[in-house]
């Protein structure tokens, strides 16, 4: 394995940040400027949202039903089990909800991204883009960043749903409670902060999620290997950066909002 | 037989005007990594003319097309493109520019998710304002002109890598651009579709005039395009009768260790004594 020094790994890293803080200023930046690929984005946002349904479903329906069994065991204790609905429906749309889908999504479609523009770099496709007079920023990563942010909002309150239906599903079959107050615990318990965190986290972590893996896909180098690799590393960056990022934004939005 | 249109060959030492030639190189050095690929490079593409680039592997061919295009920023020199100063123009500002040039890669660069037609096409769909019946007209025109009109809907994994080729040539054709830059055509084909390409290429020069930077390894693809013509009424390509010159003048250039060692017609490249010129194109 070849040595590198200390001085050019940390120019190498600062590099990349320079490069990723221009690709994702420029994706946005590009919102405002034509042309605008309305189809391209239609088409990304299909292969992102649609794909990712079923994945998003069976993770939120499987993470309710879970919470819903781990903390029954410690509210019967305290006598407090009809409290269930609260606290799946809080967990749910505050945190695991964004989360495991933002990490779900990141693992099938920052990959996916990273793939398709790295194999496009490898075979001078990016390069022959530019060639034709096309921004590849502008056809390729904007499309991609608006589709994940909006797909990723929805499939959220999706996720979040279906999540409090695998609650729903343990607290009436397994722990014999009543299906409508579970539901009206669940929903009274939510308020205003509770919403506006769990719909802001989806927001931040589909830009993450798109542009991390354009990132590397577009800085892939060295043949199917080097894509390979981009890949590997386009999901590892992006699901790391989402927990860091949720940590940062769930405390952030604690302070603004003045909420506990 | 119809005979090759008349000669006119400009003086071979024409100053350097930037707006008047097609391409200019004044200085261009680039490295990447520890290695210096192209140092102190000049030439001049003048209007009209082709310019064969030889060289042996590595020795920054083909940067030298991407740095035309403005796909590669020198470390040092300056280039321009149809009058333009490439090095300190802005990305966003190269791809008006780009529109101007087109460029034919050497593994094609074709787009694998796209059909041929699409391909083909791309330049016109990205203008925007090019009515539909107007881009299948062009398309199935410059497809026509490849001789591939029948792959239309074909996908380019679906072709041969001739085939792809000239897909890659009609894509690049299609907006008839000022500057052509081919980057090893032939590499890789087998000579017939070789020849086949040198035709297309031949073809493009002799009906369209266009300017041509060409990339290659292979010295006898740059001598048949010196030698022959484009015969319309046939729709082949011809040898040129002995002892004349064809309308559009071809010119050599050879890189070596990253500097130009020799920039000439292909009379002076016959007379040159420099014994590693000698021993590359014998």
């Amino acid at each position: 394995m070849e040595l590198i020094s200390p001085a050019d790994f940390a120019k190498d890293k600062v590099l990349a940040i320079q490069d990723y803080a221009l690709l994702a200023s420029r994706s946005v930046g590009n919102l405002f400027r034509t042309p605008r690929y309305l189809a391209d984005t239609i088409q990304q946002a299909d292969l992102i949202g649609v794909g990712s349904l079923p994945v998003v479903v069976l993770t939120g329906f499987f993470t309710g039903l879970v919470l819903a069994l781990q903390s029954s065991n410690t509210l019967q204790r305290f006598g407090s089990l009809s409290l269930i609905g609260q606290l799946v429906s809080t967990s749910m749309v505050r945190e695991l909800g964004p989360v495991l889908t933002s990490l779900m999504v990141a693992g099938r479609n920052s990959s996916g991204m990273a793939s398709e523009l790295g194999s496009m770099v490898v075979t001078e496709q990016i390069d022959a883009m530019r060639a034709l007079g096309t921004d590849p920023l502008k056809k390729l990563v904007t499309p991609r960043v608006i589709a994940t942010v909006f797909m990723l909002f929805f499939l959220t309150i999706i996720s979040d749903l279906v999540g409090l239906s695998g609650g729903a599903f343990i607290a009436q079959f397994l722990l014999g409670l009543d299906s409508h107050q579970y539901w009206s615990n669940a929903y009274q318990t939510l308020v205003f902060e509770d919403v506006f965190m769990g719909l802001m986290k989806p927001v931040i972590f589909g830009f993450i999620i798109a542009t991390v893996g354009c990132y590397y896909g577009l800085s892939a180098k060295g043949g199917t290997q080097g894509v390979g690799r981009a890949t590997t590393q386009a999901v590892v960056a992006a699901s790391v950066l989402i927990l860091v990022l949720d940590a940062l934004v769930t405390r952030l939005l604690m302070v603004l909002m003045a909420y506990r | 037989m119809s005979l090759p249109p008349s000669i006119s060959i400009a003086p071979a030492s024409a100053t350097a005007q930037p707006m008047n030639e097609a391409v200019v190189f004044e200085d261009v050095a680039i490295g990447f990594e520890d290695k210096q690929v192209l140092n102190g490079v000049s030439f001049q593409l003048p209007r009209g003319e082709t310019k064969a680039v030889f060289g042996a592997a590595g020795s920054g061919k083909s940067t030298l097309l991407k740095l035309a295009l403005g796909l590669l920023k020198p470390d040092r020199g300056q280039i321009y493109t149809l009058g333009q100063d490439i090095v300190h123009m802005k990305e966003e500002d190269l791809f008006a520019l780009r529109s101007r040039v087109g460029i034919v890669f050497q593994e094609s660069a074709l787009f694998d998710s796209l059909t041929v037609r699409e391909n083909v096409a791309f330049r016109l769909y990205e203008e925007g304002d090019v009515p539909e019946s107007q881009i299948e007209e062009r398309v199935r025109e410059v497809l026509r002109f490849v001789e591939l009109e029948h792959t239309l809907d074909k996908f380019p994994a679906e072709l041969s890598g001739g085939m792809r080729r000239r897909v890659a040539i009609a894509r690049a054709v299609i907006t008839q651009p000022e500057v052509l830059l081919y980057d090893s055509p032939t590499g890789g084909l087998d000579p017939v579709t070789s020849t086949t390409i040198i035709e297309l290429i031949v073809k493009q020069r002799d009906v369209y005039k266009t300017s041509a930077l060409l990339v290659t390894h292979r010295l006898q693809d740059a001598f048949t395009m010196a030698t022959h013509y484009f015969d319309r009424q046939s729709n082949r390509m011809k040898p040129l009768p002995k002892g004349q010159r064809g309308e559009v003048r071809i010119t050599f250039l050879i890189l070596r260790d990253g500097k130009v060692i020799f920039d000439g017609d292909a009379h002076e490249l016959k007379e040159t004594k420099d014994e590693y010129i000698r021993e590359f194109i014998s």
